[in-house]
């Protein structure tokens, strides 16, 4: 998206009021640095601001941190991440690391903060320092990214890291609802996945849309969609958490179908088992699903009362 | 991103005011557009979720099997459900199951005009299921909290288009489904009592 003119003279005149007691320089003439960054080497506005800010911190023989504002980026909490390509700062805590897929891939893990976690992908050719695991950070200008509903942040070339010498109590941004288990779709049950490397993908008789042909592995999951009269939440319980929901396990799943020779019965003996029952569930989120983690089946007695006496007072 | 259909809500409502819920109509004039009954206290709904006492089946069908469920609520009202072979879970379980008992059931109201012209509603089952007393009760105050919520906005000075259209299609007013709620949550709470005195 071009960037307006009233945008960059909006920049120019932050940069000028940060300098204009140290140097004499007009909004003018930053705005044309701006312009030319901008428009002719189509450099991302933050990033022009970043690079004619330090020409003047050097002019100023000022530091970055002898400015208000820093380098101009928002900071931002985790939970408050809610747009693609942004350019912001955040300070957070390195939760997880996970195992780098690829060789342009220099750390991958989960950032969190006090509202919540956000995965982080730092690049090989940024050469940046090795985060550790349990550390915080005070990271500056990384950018940030969205795939499927979900976003994440990724450390670039032009990113500053610095340790922060205080603990974060990481917030949990997971969300729960209750309600009736009014649907089991279909894709639930006993399931086969590719067994590619990496792929994991759901087979449909018995072919990987990415790998074709393959033998599969059995999982068990179920999709589900818990309604409390007002919304609608679909669900995925993972293995794990369908055997906890159902009671079956996938051993004793792959029998059962191997005794009906149909993997169907699974999904109906779970459906018999679950649906019309009322649970909370709880877990992050994945786009429109909600990932279950834990999970309880409301059980104890409905309490009439206090319906009764809203009810007595219309 | 794609858009994805959004699935319709399954509301709560007691089988007074379902059946009583006979004016029927569509958002667009595709011929495909899901068609919402609208209930008296002011909500549209496409599907619905009841829970209660599975008290008689029947195969009513002539030349197919087509089966008619009896399930009521603690007012004593009855929600009539039909399932056929284009349902054949729901089917297989109305001629399976034993009454009296316990049934939880997510599906789509359907209005059908007798001779005498007058409106039926009934409830086509996406499910059935078998479940226990407790699921019953929480299912009843539910129903009491969502329809007690509907009273007051019905009542109120609301301009949603659902409750305008209920004032507009629907002359009985909502009192009588006030006195509804509250039997329905006594008759609960009297049971309760019992079982606890056992």
């Amino acid at each position: 998206m071009p960037m307006s003119e009233t945008d960059l003279r909006t920049h120019a005149e932050e940069i000028h009021d940060q300098f204009s007691d140290r140097l004499d320089v007009t909004v003018d003439e930053i705005e044309e640095r701006l312009e030319t960054l901008v428009d002719e080497y189509q450099v991302p506005v933050s990033e022009a601001r970043r690079s004619v800010t330090n020409t003047y911190l050097d002019e100023a023989g000022m530091d970055r941190d002898d400015l208000m504002g820093g380098g101009g980026n928002e900071t931002k909490q985790v939970a408050d991440i809610d747009a693609a390509e942004e350019w912001i700062d955040i300070t957070a805590k390195v939760v997880e690391l996970w195992d780098a897929q690829s060789d342009a891939v220099a750390q991958v893990g989960l950032l969190g903060d006090e509202t919540g976690t956000v995965k982080f992908t730092k690049w090989s050719k940024s050469d940046l320092q090795d985060l550790e695991a349990g550390a915080v950070y005070s990271l500056r200008n990384v950018v940030t990214d969205e795939y499927q509903g979900r976003f994440s942040v990724k450390l670039n070339r032009t990113t500053t890291i610095e340790d922060v010498d205080e603990d974060i109590e990481v917030g949990d941004d997971s969300v729960e609802v209750e309600g009736a288990l009014v649907d089991i779709q279909s894709g639930s049950g006993l399931i086969k996945r590719c067994p590619e490397e990496d792929c994991t993908r759901v087979l449909q008789n018995g072919r990987c849309s990415e790998h074709g042909e393959v033998e599969g592995e059995f999982d068990l999951r179920i999709k589900g969609v818990i309604d409390d009269g007002e919304d609608v939440h679909e669900v995925i319980f993972d293995q794990e958490a369908t055997e906890e929901l159902t009671g079956i396990e996938l051993e004793e799943a792959k029998e059962m179908a191997m005794d009906a020779l149909d993997t169907s019965v699974v999904a109906d003996e779970m459906r018999e088992k679950t649906l019309g029952r009322y649970y909370r569930v709880r877990g992050p989120t994945l786009g429109r699903y909600v990932l279950v983690n834990e999970m309880a089946q409301l059980t104890d007695p409905a309490d009439p009362e206090s319906a009764l006496i809203k009810a007595r007072s219309i | 991103m794609s858009s994805t259909p959004t699935r319709e809500v399954a509301r709560r409502v007691f089988a007074r005011e379902f059946n009583d819920a006979t004016y029927t109509f569509k958002e667009s004039d595709d011929e495909r557009a899901p068609v919402y009954v609208l209930l008296p206290t002011g909500q549209r709904a496409n599907r619905v979720f009841l829970v209660g006492t599975l008290t008689e089946t029947e195969d009513v069908g002539e030349d197919s099997e087509y089966w008619q469920g009896r399930v009521v609520d603690p007012n004593g009202d009855t929600f009539f459900t039909y399932a056929g072979q284009y349902q054949p879970d729901a089917a297989s379980m109305l001629r399976e199951l034993e009454p009296p008992a316990y049934v939880a059931v997510v599906g789509k109201p359907r209005t059908y005009e007798t001779e005498e012209g007058e409106v039926n509603v009934s409830v086509r089952p996406e499910s059935i299921n078998l479940v226990d007393e407790a699921t019953r009760d929480r299912w009843v105050v539910e129903t009491a909290e969502r329809t007690i919520e509907r009273i007051q906005r019905v009542g109120g000075d609301s301009t949603d288009e659902y409750v305008e259209m209920a004032r507009e299609q629907y002359d009985e007013g909502v009192t009588g489904y006030k006195r509804m709620v509250e039997e329905a949550l006594e008759s609960l709470e009297a049971e309760q009592a019992e079982a606890s005195a056992d």
